[in-house]
């Protein structure tokens, strides 16, 4: 299962390899990571997502992001209300006939494109993972070039 | 006043109260090796090897209580460094190592002996540093020291560029050291103090497993009130040794894999376990889901990531040992119903004694329980790793704290020879034995030098059976025999202290054994003894690696 934490970091070099470090010692993998600065210079935001087979990883994991120095605080999503986002940009077919299927997707699904050129359309999508997902869904059957994401965004309530 | 970041380092470690550092000069720490110069502090003890350099820091913290400090030069001084690190990492010792850096300007350009330690040391320090500007210095020096100490210590790297060591700023000495992001906790949480408390009251079969923690924390006169009071078997892991008295009616000697049997079967058969700054290592635990099945846990650790890792956890309490059990000591008002129980251990401690059978050789056993007989449990015994460290485990009666010096986590060879040197600088009244293989001595035989140079008075039992013997036992038992790589050869032991201007002396007979250990505490000097003892002489009893830890091999036991 896929879990979301936030670390709140001191913002100095070398403290993103620590956190990284936690996780490649211990063979997780991170399947997302954002970070940047907070309204606080001196402290980062960083809003990871792991796959975590069972709570005692996961624990695991929070305990020894704790023990780092730099770290401030842990939050575990999980268990959590929160709120997630994600920022997706891709670039899809846009030809005459591919048009159509296309802006009838986009108005079922979260994502508006941004620019459109040749054959080409470059759509932004910002969504929570379900929205994302019908998206996908829909973009590969029409077959997607290109893709990038942010990675999670995640905030309580 | 301004001063050179050297001369704020120097300075710094003054006021830390340093007493010693270990190092080895090197181009890029040349600056604070001219401010060296002279000084006086301190005392420095330049080492033949950085590797020894940062396993004395680590054997005078283990003596002391104190941070240990090492020095070394960029690059190959450095990586030297690394070895030590992670083994004062695995054990928790407090320890402050510094080493030079290319100039900042240099810094990823590959220069000359760079290397990226702050890179390499992260997974095996607390905390490390790269000090960019000078002004930081003395900061950094005062949070080094600050979180090498507190909580769950551990070593901490300072990477110190040469032109911020040439560069000159005001010196400000930090008198507070607060971290934001670091508050250690060390009050235990009451209400599971009171659960504790309960759990104890209602325990049939109560026994007291007991870690480097109570050591760590100085928690031995706790422990001895909370474990009399029970009236309760005590075990102890290696890093607990001298937590406990190890005559005490009531103490079960090590357990895990070369663990007293009667250890072992107490832990397998007890209904409740009060772990105590341990952390329920697989040298400990052998197979986990078999591992005290029918008992319930209270564990007390300073390190919550030790907790409920590797077993599940009934009542935890994080905090300091000493103020838990302190408190724990208190909150005790019913006390449990253990005849029956002790009944049981006794029978067991009839059923599986710790004994040997006695051979026409010198036995490894016999040396150490030599050694204990002519230092009356007194000394100071540091340790290598093999066979000879668990012969040292086991045979030695260990009364106090901090007597006894050993790599437990990382199994470090080499480690005991200059560990017995920061010992011996630590606690210079003591008797300081480094109790050694053939193989591992030859790891870090150079110190001799610095033995010898420094006037630093080791007893140096050198368990020599021609074999890395602890490998080699493993191929006899699950190997068949092969030895492979195993038998050692090893220079003349005699001959080579003597040419260090060391003392050597060699042990072949059953009957030299004490006189030798008695001229060797008589001579003012390091002295080398070779024991001749049997080849293939055991460790037992056993578990073999991953299997239940009453499913003991071997021996008498």
């Amino acid at each position: 299962m896929k879990h979301t934490i936030s670390v709140l970091v001191e913002n100095k070099f070398g403290v993103l390899a620590r956190v990284a470090g936690l996780f490649s010692a211990r063979g997780y993998n991170i399947a997302s990571l954002a970070v940047s600065e907070t309204l606080d210079p001196t402290i980062s935001y960083m809003t990871i997502v792991v796959e975590a087979q069972d709570e005692k990883i996961l624990e695991q994991i929070s305990k020894q992001l704790n023990k780092l120095i730099d770290v401030i605080t842990v939050t575990d999503f999980t268990k959590k209300a929160h709120l997630d986002r994600e920022l997706l940009l891709l670039k899809v077919g846009y030809s005459q006939k591919e048009k159509q299927k296309l802006e009838s997707l986009l108005s079922k699904c979260v994502g508006k494109i941004v620019q459109a050129k040749d054959d080409t359309a470059i759509i932004e999508a910002v969504g929570d993972q379900a929205q994302i997902r019908q998206l996908l869904e829909g973009l590969n059957e029409l077959g997607i070039k290109e893709l990038v994401r942010t990675g999670r965004l995640a905030i309580t309530y | 006043m301004k001063m050179t970041g050297s001369q704020i380092l120097l300075e710094c470690l003054k006021r830390e109260a340093v007493e010693v550092v270990f190092g080895y000069p090197g181009g890029q720490i040349l600056p604070t090796f001219d401010a060296l110069y002279g000084y006086k502090g301190f005392k420095f003890i330049l080492t033949r090897h950085e590797q020894a350099a940062a396993h004395a820091a680590d054997g005078y913290a283990r003596v002391t209580g104190k941070v240990g400090v090492c020095l070394a030069t960029s690059g190959p001084g450095a990586t030297n460094l690394v070895t030590g690190i992670a083994n004062a990492f695995m054990d928790s010792i407090p320890m402050v190592a510094i080493t030079g850096q290319v100039p900042t300007a240099l810094i990823g350009n590959d220069a000359f002996q760079e290397a990226d330690i702050t890179g390499i040391t992260r997974p095996v320090t607390k905390h490390n540093y790269l000090v960019k500007d000078v002004k930081d210095l003395a900061l950094i020096v005062r949070e080094a020291f600050y979180i090498a100490s507190t909580g769950r210590p551990g070593p901490v790297l300072i990477d110190l560029p040469k032109d911020v060591q040439v560069a000159q700023t005001d010196f400000i000495w930090p008198e507070e050291v607060k971290i934001r992001s670091y508050n250690p906790n060390y009050s235990g949480h009451p209400g599971q103090i009171k659960r504790a408390a309960k759990l104890i009251a209602e325990a049939k079969r109560p026994v007291i497993y007991v870690g480097g923690g109570i050591i760590t924390s100085g928690a031995s006169l706790e422990l001895l009130e909370l474990a009399e009071k029970i009236n309760c078997p005590v075990t102890w892991t290696l890093m607990g040794i001298g937590a406990f008295p190890s005559k005490h009616k009531q103490s079960l000697g090590m357990l895990g894999m070369h663990g007293t049997a009667y250890a072992n079967h107490s832990i397998m058969d007890a209904d409740l376990i009060i772990a105590l700054g341990a952390r329920f290592d697989d040298r400990v635990t052998g197979r986990l889901d078999k591992f005290a099945s029918g008992a319930k846990i209270i564990h007390i650790d300073i390190d919550p990531s030790s907790i409920s890792k590797n077993v599940r956890v009934d009542v935890p309490i994080v905090g300091d040992a000493r103020q838990v059990i302190a408190e724990l000591n208190q909150e005790i008002k019913h006390l449990p119903q253990i005849d029956e129980w002790l009944k049981h251990v006794d029978a067991l401690k009839k059923k599986f004694p710790m004994v040997f059978q006695d051979k026409k050789k010198v036995l490894p056993q016999y040396v150490i329980q030599q050694i204990d007989e002519v230092t009356n449990g007194e000394a100071i015994i540091c340790t290598e790793v093999g066979q000879h460290q668990m012969w040292a485990a086991q045979w030695y009666n260990y009364l106090l704290p901090r007597t006894f010096v050993s790599s437990g986590g990382l199994g470090t060879m080499g480690f005991g020879f200059p560990a017995a040197i920061g010992a011996k600088l630590g606690r210079p009244e003591k008797t300081v034995f480094n109790i050694a293989g053939d193989g591992s001595i030859q790891m870090n035989i150079q110190e001799l030098a610095t033995c010898v140079e420094n006037k630093i008075n080791i007893k140096v039992a050198i368990i020599n059976n021609g074999y890395l013997g602890m490998v080699r036992q493993w191929q006899e038992l699950f190997y068949k025999r092969r030895y492979s790589y195993t038998p050692i050869t090893s220079p003349d032991f005699v001959k080579l202290a003597e040419s260090y201007g060391a003392v050597g002396i060699r042990v072949t007979k059953k009957e030299e054994v004490k006189p030798a250990l008695k001229k060797a505490i008589a001579v003012d000097n390091t002295v080398f003894i070779d024991f001749r003892v049997e080849e293939e002489e055991n460790v037992y009893p056993m578990v073999p690696a991953g299997e239940a830890i009453n499913n003991i091999l071997g021996g008498l036991a």
